[in-house]
């Protein structure tokens, strides 16, 4: 029998499975969250009494579909909660529950993925109270928990606008402070228009409800740093005239967009490419989300998308899966449906962009690696001609920045423009940490059963 | 209510949603704690102080970062466990949670 292991039980991977399913093969669906969700339809804990419909809005409506959709597919299909696949290795995935781990074999891998946050480091960004802006609206969905009173969103990514509408309906006092100037915003219109109206009708209408309720707002700043002594209590920054200010907060939500969590993909065989636009790399996957070799992707940690591209990517990824096991599969106008809403995001890229020169030209004293608490001036010195590592994995064994307990999930894209700036490659693809199992770390106890394998 | 910005909070996160599952005892830092079933010990943590840990090298404080599982920025150490993710470990009753090496313990 065929076994179909999915990989993520958000939007790209539930509506994967689903669409398996309803095709008669065998899915084993892992999650590492006891819920399913993702980032988009990321559910409550049990017993919280979160309003979603206060929260969410309009959105809550996708939200219930979703819900009520997994729970039809659930007794269907091999679900896995609370377990992680924390490597790919001859035709198994090797995932750890409970503290005990398993080797389970497939046929066909599809991952779902996901995404995390991209940061910029800046100074201050490792105090007490600055989170990254997809956490801080994590912790709200499924915590009910906001991470200050006087919250100020900062950086650059459609969600900080969302995120700070959804602070507001539960009473915290918001600012917006967005890198990316409205000239590169308008001259996006267009192209946005063009692909997803209802869209960028939506982000826009966030933005105006914030201007109506009169929450501070400002477009093309520079962030100078988070201040704070044990934690932080303003942010400095400088607007687009160029005058310095600082915003008085008790917490700061803190991100560039997102990242696709690439990293299965890559240690299972995935080529990666280079995105110059987004400067960082993803899966080589063709339209359909086939890398090769039984392994397919799908959703943000394919492309970064939104949740409508997710789903459509996972229904096309499994359509392709089937098909290339021989069945006949009808592939419709959703192809097109995917390509257009990856043009929406391309738009959204250069509306919300990657500060990457300021990032190349941070000052030696700002730590890049919060694990190993490693400063940018630390990196540049071992990529000084005489010391020879002239490559970010060599730079990573030389400081140990990217070798801490993050995996370098989050300095790696920083330390990947400061290694480029300093060996003046800024304009060729960047080099990338290379992937490494395990993904996460593992409890003690489970690295304990692997002696037990066969 | 929030202390004055300047003044940094005592607590960092701010409960706007009732957790309504049975209560669990827990202790913080020999400190009682009283959460509910379905808090992170991250959100039963930072709900009574304003940090989760030291960092081992620099000394600074942190209290996570990413939210998400992702960031390990969020590790605390626990009596009966080895150390892990305050943001994704649930609270369990009896639980004891040590934002310091705990005396005995291997750090
Ligand atoms: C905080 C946040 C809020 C967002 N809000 C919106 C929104 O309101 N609207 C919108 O359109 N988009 C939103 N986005 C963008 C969002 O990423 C996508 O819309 C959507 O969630 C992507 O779906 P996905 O299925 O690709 O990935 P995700 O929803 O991220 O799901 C991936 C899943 O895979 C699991 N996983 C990852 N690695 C492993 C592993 N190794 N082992 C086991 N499980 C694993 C994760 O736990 C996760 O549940 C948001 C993103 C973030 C980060
Ligand atoms: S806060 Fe990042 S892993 Fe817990």
């Amino acid at each position: 029998m065929t076994r179909i292991v999915v990989v993520g039980a958000g939007p790209a991977g539930v509506a994967a499975a689903t669409l398996l399913v309803e095709r008669g093969a065998d899915v084993t669906l892992i999650e590492e969250r006891a819920q399913p969700g993702g980032q988009v339809w990321r559910a409550p804990a049990p017993g919280l009494a979160l309003d979603m419909d206060r929260l969410l809005r309009g959105d809550s409506e996708g939200f219930r579909r979703f819900h009520a959709g997994f729970a039809v597919l659930r007794p269907r299909i091999d679900w896995r909660p609370e377990t992680l696949v924390w490597n790919v290795h001859g035709g198994t995935v090797q995932i750890v529950a409970g503290g005990a781990q398993q080797a389970l074999p497939y046929d066909a891998l599809l991952l779902a993925t996901g995404a995390t946050d991209r940061i910029a480091p800046i100074p201050g960004w490792t105090l007490p109270g600055v989170f990254a802006l997809g956490g801080a609206q994590a912790v709200l969905k499924d915590q009910g928990c906001l991470i200050g009173r006087e919250v100020v969103f900062c950086g650059s990514s459609p969600l900080l606008f969302l995120a700070a509408v959804q602070y507001a309906r539960f009473g915290a006092a918001v600012t917006v402070l967005d890198t990316t100037p409205l000239g590169a915003k308008i001259s996006a219109v267009p192209g946005l228009a063009a692909s997803a109206p209802r869209q960028l009708a939506k982000g826009i209408g966030l933005m105006a409800a914030l201007r109506r309720q009169g929450r501070p707002m400002h477009l093309g700043v520079t962030l100078l740093g988070f201040e704070g002594s044990g934690g932080v209590t303003g942010v400095r920054w400088r607007d687009a005239r160029g005058v310095e200010r600082v915003t008085a907060c008790d917490a700061v939500a803190y991100g560039h967009g997102l990242r696709p969590e690439s990293q299965l993909a890559e240690i299972a065989g995935a080529s990666l490419r280079f995105d110059r636009l987004r400067r960082f790399h993803a899966p080589e996957a063709d339209a359909l989300g086939r890398c090769g070799n039984g392994l397919y992707v799908a959703g943000d940690g394919a492309a970064i998308g939104g949740a409508e591209a997710a789903e459509v990517s996972g229904r096309l990824a499994a359509m392709a899966l089937l098909a290339d096991r021989g069945e006949s599969v009808e592939f419709g106008a959703l192809p097109e449906r995917l390509a257009r809403l990856r043009r929406f995001q391309d738009g959204l890229a250069r509306a919300f962009a990657w500060p990457h020169a300021q990032v190349a030209a941070l000052a030696d004293g700002v730590t890049v690696c919060r694990c190993e608490q490693i400063t940018a001036g630390e990196v540049r010195a071992v990529l000084a001609p005489q010391l020879g590592a002239a490559e970010v994995n060599r730079m990573k064994a030389a400081t140990r920045c990217g070798m801490g307990r993050c995996q370098g999930r989050y300095c790696g894209h920083a330390a990947a423009e400061i290694t480029a700036a300093a060996l003046g490659r800024a304009d060729a693809p960047l080099d990338r940490l290379r992937a490494q199992p395990p993904v996460k770390p593992l409890p003690i106890a489970s690295a304990l059963v692997e002696d037990d394998w066969p | 209510m929030a202390a004055a910005p300047s003044d940094p909070p005592r607590q960092r996160l701010l409960r706007v949603a009732a957790c309504t599952g049975p209560e669990v005892a827990l202790v913080v830092d020999g400190q009682a704690v009283t959460a509910r079933e379905g808090e992170s010990v991250l959100s039963a943590v930072l709900g009574v102080v304003d940090h989760l840990r030291l960092h081992e090298v620099s000394g600074e404080l942190r209290a996570g970062f990413c939210l998400m599982g992702a960031c390990q920025d969020c590790w605390v150490w626990f009596a009966d466990a080895p150390r892990g993710r305050a943001c994704t470990t649930p609270v369990r009753e009896g639980m004891q949670v040590f934002t310091r090496p705990p005396p005995g313990l291997l750090p």
